[in-house]
C-alpha cells in the first residue's frame, strides 16, 4: 500500500465517477417518478371502501415494507428476465425493483397525508354541494399534498441514498464506479472517502432544502 | 410470456452429504446459520444502537447552559462568546453548547451517508487511516473482523435514529413537567432520569419498533463486507444449486415471520406502556 493521500487519483477519475453519478441519478428519478405514480394508485387502493381491494394494497405494502432492499434487488435481478423470456439488462431489472419497493413507501405516505386532512374540510366542501371528485380534487388532495411533501422529498433523499445498494448486482453507479477504480489503483481510502462526502454534500442539500420548505409551510 | 422454472423445493431440505440421493451441499444447514448471523448482527448493533442513541438524543435536547469550570493562572484571552466566558483566575466553559453540536454533528452525518458507504469506509478505510499498529489489529487480530465491523456500523448509523426519535419524545412532554420537576428541586440529572426519560421511552416505542427493525433488515448490507447472513447465504445456495427462487422465497419467508412476530409483540408491548390519555407519537 502505497502512503499518503492522493488527490491525482480522484481527478484523474472524475469523468468515470461523473458517468457513475449520473446512473445513480436516473435510477433516483426513475425510482422517485415510477413509484409515485404506483404509490398513489396503491394509496387509493388501500383507501377504497371495498374491503378485498384494500386488503390486496395492504398486504403488498407490508410485504415490501418488511423486506430488504438487498433481497428485493435480488429477487427482481432473477425474477424480471425470467418472467419476460429473455434478458433485459440490469438496469431496468433494478429499476422495477426500485418502483416496487418504493411504491409501498410512498403510498403509506400518500395514506397518512390523505387522512392528514381535517374531517371538517370534507364536510364543509360536500355542504357546499361539490361532488365526491370536486371534493377530492380542490379540497382534499391540494391540502393532503401540501402536508405531504417534505415527507416526499426525505423519501426521495432515502432512494438517493439507497440507490447504492445496486452494487450487489455490479450495476455502474457512483459507488461501484468508485469501487472499480479503488480496486484497480489500490486506492480505497481516497475513492471511498470523495464518495462519501459527494453523497454527504449532495443529501445535506436536499436536507437543508426539506428543512426550509417546512418551515415555509409551518409559518404560513 | 412463460414462467418456464423448474422449482425443487427439495433442494432446501437437502440435509444429507451424498451424492447419489442427488444432494450434495447441507443447504439447510445454511439457512438456518444464516439467519443465526443475520440475528447475532442485529441484535449485538441494536445495544450500540439504543444506548448510544439514547445518549445522541439526550445531548440534542440539553439547551440550558452547563457551565464547567477550568482554573487557570491568569485569563489570556478575554473570551466573549456564548460557549466561553471568563472569570477572574477561573476560564467558564458552556460544554452544553459544545454537547448539543457535538450530537446535531453526528446526527447530520450519520444520515446523510449511505450506510453501504458507510460499511466500506470502516471496514476499507478505517484501517488505513489509523496508525499501523491500530490498522493491523484491526484486520489481523481482531476475532471476526467482518462482523464486528458491520456491528458497529449499523449500530452507530442507527443510533443517529434512535436519537431523533428519543429527542422527539423528550420535546413531546410539555415543558410545565419540566419545571414542575425542577419546582421541587431536582438536579437536572435527576429530571432526566426520573421524569422525562420514563415518559418519553414509553411515547416513543413505536418509532423504536420500527428503528429494530430497520436495523434487522439493514443487517442484509454486512454481506457486501463477507458476513455470510440470511442474504447472502440464500445468494450462495443460488449459486451452487441455481435453484434460484426458492433460497430466495425461503429468505423471505424468514424475514417476513421475523418482522411480524416483533410487530405482535410490540404491539402489546405499547399496549401496556402507554400513557393513559395520550396518543403515541406513531400512532395512525
Amino acid at each position: 500500500m502505497e502512503s499518503g493521500f492522493d488527490y491525482g487519483i480522484i481527478l484523474k477519475s472524475v469523468p468515470y465517477l461523473a458517468e457513475g453519478l449520473v446512473l445513480t441519478f436516473q435510477l433516483t428519478i426513475l425510482g422517485i417518478l415510477g413509484g409515485l405514480v404506483f404509490g398513489t394508485l396503491l394509496a387509493l387502493c388501500r383507501l377504497a371502501p371495498f374491503a378485498p381491494v384494500s386488503f390486496i394494497a395492504g398486504t403488498y405494502v407490508n410485504f415490501f415494507r418488511s423486506m430488504p432492499l438487498i433481497l428485493v434487488i435480488f429477487w427482481f435481478y432473477f425474477l424480471v428476465p425470467f418472467l419476460v423470456g429473455r434478458p433485459v439488462g440490469g438496469f431496468w431489472s433494478v429499476t422495477i425493483a426500485f418502483i416496487m419497493f418504493e411504491a409501498a413507501y410512498y403510498c403509506e405516505i400518500m395514506r397518512a397525508g390523505i387522512q392528514s386532512v381535517k374531517v371538517g374540510q370534507v364536510y364543509a366542501g360536500q355542504a357546499l354541494g361539490l361532488t365526491y371528485r370536486q371534493n377530492m380534487q380542490y379540497i382534499v388532495l391540494p391540502q393532503a399534498f401540501r402536508n405531504m411533501i417534505p415527507i416526499l422529498l426525505t423519501q426521495a433523499i432515502v432512494l438517493f441514498q439507497d440507490t447504492s445498494l445496486v452494487y450487489v448486482v455490479g450495476l455502474g453507479d457512483f459507488l461501484v464506479h468508485a469501487d472499480i477504480v479503488a480496486n484497480r489503483d489500490n486506492r480505497l481510502m481516497e475513492m471511498f472517502s470523495t464518495v462519501a462526502v459527494v453523497y454527504f454534500i449532495l443529501c445535506l442539500l436536499g436536507t437543508l432544502f426539506v428543512g426550509r420548505l417546512q418551515r415555509k409551510y409551518a409559518n404560513e | 410470456m412463460e414462467f418456464s422454472y423448474n422449482w425443487d423445493w427439495s433442494v432446501l431440505f437437502c440435509t444429507v452429504q451424498d451424492v447419489k440421493i442427488g444432494c450434495v451441499a447441507p443447504y439447510f444447514y445454511w439457512i438456518v446459520e444464516g439467519f443465526g448471523w443475520t440475528i447475532a448482527v442485529a441484535s449485538a448493533a441494536w445495544v450500540i444502537a439504543f444506548s448510544w442513541g439514547s445518549i445522541i438524543g439526550i445531548l440534542r435536547t440539553l439547551e440550558d447552559p452547563i457551565w464547567l469550570r477550568i482554573p487557570v493562572v491568569k485569563s489570556p484571552v478575554n473570551f466573549n462568546t456564548s460557549a466561553i466566558e471568563a472569570d477572574n483566575g477561573v476560564v467558564l466553559i458552556n460544554i452544553a453548547w459544545f454537547l448539543h453540536g457535538f450530537a446535531t454533528i453526528y446526527v447530520t452525518i450519520f444520515r446523510n451517508i449511505p450506510l453501504l458507504v458507510q460499511m466500506f469506509l470502516w471496514y476499507f478505510v478505517l484501517p488505513e487511516v489509523l496508525s499501523k499498529e491500530a490498522g493491523m489489529w484491526l484486520k489481523r487480530e481482531l476475532p471476526l473482523p467482518e462482523y464486528w465491523t458491520s456491528v458497529v456500523c449499523l449500530g452507530l448509523y442507527t443510533a443517529s435514529r434512535v436519537g431523533e426519535a428519543v429527542r422527539a419524545g423528550i420535546n413531546s412532554i410539555t415543558q410545565g413537567q419540566h419545571y414542575a420537576a425542577m419546582a421541587v428541586g431536582l438536579t437536572r440529572v435527576q429530571v432526566y432520569r426520573y421524569v422525562l426519560l420514563p415518559v418519553a421511552y414509553r411515547i416513543i416505542v413505536p418509532p423504536l419498533t420500527s428503528d429494530f427493525l430497520g436495523i434487522f433488515k439493514n443487517s442484509s448490507l454486512a454481506l457486501t463486507i463477507g458476513v455470510l447472513e440470511l442474504t447472502a447465504m440464500t445468494r450462495q445456495i443460488d449459486e451452487y444449486s441455481y435453484q434460484t427462487f426458492e433460497s430466495f422465497t425461503a429468505a423471505t419467508v424468514l424475514y417476513i415471520l421475523v418482522t411480524a412476530i416483533v410487530m405482535f409483540v410490540m404491539r402489546i408491548v405499547e399496549g401496556r406502556v402507554s400513557i393513559p390519555g395520550m396518543i403515541s407519537l406513531g400512532a395512525k
